[in-house]
């Protein structure tokens, strides 16, 4: 992409929470809606004298990830300590990884505007999450209950070249997780947020140009807005004749600008070192093997599979493998169906219609995914129409009742029987006499759309269409 | 060699006043210190691996399970300041 003769170089750091019951080096819980420090022991408030141990669950969602994002998983990782000074950081220092993280050298391949985007991983690594700071100008508020969450945070190359392909990597890193199910992807809690890393240089040019950070952006359109806004910001600035300042930003919504948090100069120096209080991470081939075998089919995978293997366009596999639960939803769906085209159409609209009109999770809704397949059975077996089938729905919907149930219910059976059919077409055609001398005549044209209408009406729509066709076709010759 | 101008860096890193005098002095102290331990580096270290702890013994791991052993008026009952349930510390920004 080209930006007036410049070309952006961006890179992405994700920090994803992961979704684990209780801290990554105490057994506080990471409940998001607890009292103020209510989830803190000795250990997350920094008291001297305890010690970190290290939560196993956060070490499998870290290989797993890992092993989605196609990293090499290290066999031995290292604890390091992030030295510095604020106060929700109560320890004075983060416990991070550092020269030897659990995962390296990876990649995602995602769709940006309908081609591939490869982009590198060059390590994912698991972290501490420090405390919330409350500024109120007289004085900082203080809530240890994030201090120490597990957070996973999740490094790109310098591969990103726009702003789009930025918020698409950030949507995929938030699918695959969710996929996973090692982080509910929840960007309004701060379960996953985006630091970016923004120059620009122009085409062509080999040497990479001073880099700019945003920081803690907490919104995939955020993301695009933020970097579009640097890469003008950024092109302005050298064509001015200016230089970049190597800097930290900050996004500010409200005002779609990105403004100065602190410079190089007071730039901070962390003073890495291994932290004596936790062994080295080691973790066997047995138990990265077995955590392969437990990762589920991975979105890309599983779309290619609709495509491939269901016949699917591919407009329908992304939007059913947005989500696992979709997904899932889908393939059960048509499992009972076995019509893939309709079923993922009942997903892709009936059904996902009525979960956004509701605000409701496809786990929430109150029609099954096999009552759904059964649906589709009993329009295909020609038992009721497709229009029948919407009200039906409408009312599965309402109720939660089997689709046979609703339709014997509501009488709403298909009418296949030639005779009663035919009665219902007498009693049309003898009470519109005119309009069916007008059709003879050939005085008016286009009059089997309206017998059609008039007798599907007066069947309540349950009458099969194309026997109505049929016997009005024979008896207006 | 530890002049001034480190001994500054390093102070103001760990959040410490300290006055010119002390900054000389504290230069002279550390670079006697930082050469006793270039003898360390001069031992041959070729082919070793860089030691991380003394025992490699197995990881030592908790299972994901959730306590909660204090309530956060003791977790908050050594703060100079509080506000509700908060610790309250001088402005930052």
């Amino acid at each position: 992409m080209s930006f007036r003769g410049y070309e952006p170089v961006i890179g992405i750091e994700i920090h994803v929470q992961l979704d684990t019951e209780s801290k990554i080096f105490c057994s506080d819980s990471t409940e998001f809606n607890a009292g103020d420090n209510e989830n803190v022991s000795p250990v997350s408030a920094g008291m001297p004298g305890t010690l970190p141990v290290v939560n196993k669950k956060a070490i499998e969602f870290a290989i797993k990830t890992g092993l989605a994002l196609g990293c090499n998983i290290r066999r031995k990782s290292v604890f390091a300590r992030k030295n510095y000074f604020y106060p929700d950081l109560p320890k004075g220092y983060q416990i991070s990884q550092y020269d030897q993280p659990i995962c390296e050298g990876g990649s995602v391949t995602f769709k940006v505007e309908n081609v591939d985007k490869t982009v590198s991983i060059s390590r994912a690594h698991l972290e501490e999450d420090a405390g919330k700071s409350n500024h109120s100008g007289e004085c900082t508020l203080i809530n240890l209950n994030r201090a120490g969450i597990p957070l996973l945070e999740i490094v790109t190359g310098p591969d990103l070249r726009s702003a789009v392909e930025a918020a698409e990597y950030g949507r995929t890193i938030r699918q695959i997780v969710r996929y996973l199910d090692v982080c509910d992807g929840n960007l309004e809690e701060g379960s996953m947020r985006c630091d970016c890393n923004v120059s620009v240089r122009k085409i062509g040019a080999e040497k990479l140009g001073t880099k700019v950070e945003i920081k803690n952006v907490n919104s995939f359109r955020f993301v695009e807005k933020a970097i579009e806004y640097e890469i003008e910001r950024q092109i302005e600035v050298i064509e001015r004749g200016d230089r970049i300042i190597q800097e930290t930003r900050l996004w500010d919504p409200d005002k779609n600008k990105t403004f100065s948090m602190r410079t190089k100069e007071d730039a901070q120096e962390y003073r890495y070192f291994p932290d004596p209080d936790l062994l080295p991470l080691i973790v066997s081939d047995e138990m990265i093997e077995l955590y392969r075998k437990q990762l589920p089919e991975l979105p890309i995978a599983r779309a290619k599979r609709f495509q491939a293997v269901h016949n699917l366009p591919e407009s329908d596999a992304l939007v059913l493998t947005s989500e696992k639960s979709m997904a899932d939803y889908y393939e059960e769906t048509s499992a009972i169906s076995k019509n893939y085209k309709a079923s993922s159409n009942w997903v892709m609209t009936e059904l996902m219609r009525e979960l956004n009109l509701e605000k409701k999770l496809i786990s929430e809704s109150p029609i099954s995914p096999k009552q759904l397949g059964r649906l589709i059975l009993l329009i295909d077996s020609g038992s009721i129409s497709g229009k029948i089938a919407k009200v039906v729905f409408q009312e599965m919907w309402l109720t939660g009742k089997d689709p046979e149930f609703v339709i014997k219910e509501k009488g709403l059976v298909q009418i296949t029987d030639h005779g009663a059919i035919e009665k219902i077409v007498d009693e049309i055609l003898s009470a519109n006499q005119q309009n069916v001398e007008d059709h003879r005549s050939g005085k008016k044209k286009n009059l089997m759309g309206f017998f059609v209408g008039a007798v599907l009406k007066a069947s309540k729509g349950q009458a099969n269409p194309e026997i109505v066709n049929k016997i009005l076709q024979e008896k207006l010759r | 060699m530890i002049d001034k101008k480190t001994i500054e860096i390093i102070a103001k890193l760990a959040r410490l006043n300290i006055t010119d005098s002390e900054a000389s002095e504290f230069s002279v102290q550390l670079e006697k210190v930082l050469h006793n331990f270039e003898q360390i580096s001069k031992i041959e270290t070729t082919g070793i691996e860089p030691m991380i702890t003394p025992t490699e013994i197995e990881s030592f791991w908790r299972e994901d399970i959730a306590q909660q052993n204090f309530t956060s008026d003791e977790i908050l009952a050594n703060a100079p300041a509080r506000t509700g349930h908060l610790f309250k510390v001088p402005p930052v920004v």
